[in-house]
């Protein structure tokens, strides 16, 4: 049980990493897009504007966590 | 233009990771190289069983869903890389210093007690080299299977991968020292640019979207988060001097642009 649990938490911290909101936010944001464009729309400037938006979000809550 | 993006980012990628690796082995090699060798070559063929298992799985998605995966795995490691490269440019985060980290790894392998086990004699040595090289190689075989098989194009990024680690072995083999002058926060910053637009492109491409100018908006996705991200380093570099005042080992913002 131990070994499962070090294990999950091992592929947590590789895809995860140190901020959990980036990929919670990649994820809404893919569903988002997918959305959109299966209504019609062609959302291709989300995922650009998620990401730059990210980056100093994610700084942010890092450098308060300090 | 695409495939050699690939090849760049690929290498780019491996070669940092690789350097990372060899600053273990070396630390490790101090407390003796048959040992080290025996576990950096089992986390070398551990990897390789990863690739011979994932490699095929993953081929077999569906594209759409593929694109969708990677776009959302590369946009996850990108901006992961990206931030951290921005917070080492900004004065943020003490710059990666190989040198430091083998300082670090040499002490504390001097001050393991040894212990011997049956086929790899010095068992810290071992696990250290395996542990090291098994977590620096994962994230390139991740960055090797993503880019290789939505490429359709695996042998390409994994040639890509074997020239790095070639390069790295050789010099470190002429040097026997910890590369410090590899200039890996640049090219961090390189690979954390190149993740997020190919992430973007592909999470995009996977969500059904088309992109203006098809592939072409790559030539445009990639400058522009180099860009924006050279704006928050910019942006943020007063802030790291008056907020870390006394802790920031080394501002070399100069590096980056």
């Amino acid at each position: 049980m131990r070994w499962l649990k070090s294990f999950g938490l091992f592929w947590w911290d590789f895809i995860v990493g140190d901020d959990w909101i980036v990929a919670a936010a990649v994820i809404v944001g893919l569903a988002l897009t997918a959305l959109l464009t299966h209504i019609g729309v062609n959302a291709w400037w989300l995922l650009p504007i998620l990401a730059v938006g990210l980056i100093p979000i994610s700084i942010w809550r890092l450098q308060r966590e300090r | 233009m695409v495939s050699v993006a690939l090849f760049v980012a690929v290498f780019l990628a491996c070669i940092v990771e690789a350097v990372e690796a060899l600053t273990i082995l070396l630390a490790a090699g101090t407390r003796g190289w048959r040992s080290t060798l025996i576990g950096g070559a089992a986390a070398v063929i551990t990897l390789t069983v990863i690739v011979v298992v994932l490699g095929p799985a993953i081929s077999a998605i569906p594209i759409s869903y593929l694109r969708l995966l990677v776009g959302g795995l590369l946009l996850v490691f990108g901006v992961g890389w990206l931030r951290k490269a921005i917070m080492r440019a900004s004065g943020l985060k003490a710059l990666h210093d190989e040198d430091k980290i083998y300082a670090e790894k040499l002490a504390a392998a001097r001050a393991a007690s040894a212990e011997k086990r049956p086929l790899v004699g010095d068992w810290y040595a071992f696990t250290l080299s395996f542990k090291g090289v098994l977590l620096e190689g994962l994230e390139v075989v991740f960055i090797v299977l993503t880019f290789g098989t939505n490429q359709h194009n695996v042998p390409l990024a994994a040639l890509a991968a074997g020239c790095a680690v070639l390069l790295i072995a050789g010099l470190g083999m002429a040097v026997r020292s910890p590369l410090a002058r590899v200039p890996e926060n640049t090219m961090k910053f390189v690979v954390g640019v190149m993740l997020t637009g190919f992430g973007i492109f592909w999470g995009g491409e996977g969500a059904g979207v088309v992109w203006p100018g098809s592939d072409g908006a790559l030539l445009v996705l990639i400058p522009a988060v180099l860009a924006i991200s050279l704006l928050y380093v910019k942006a943020l570099a007063p802030r790291a001097t008056f907020v870390e005042a006394g802790h920031v080992e080394t501002v070399a913002v100069e590096e980056f642009e």
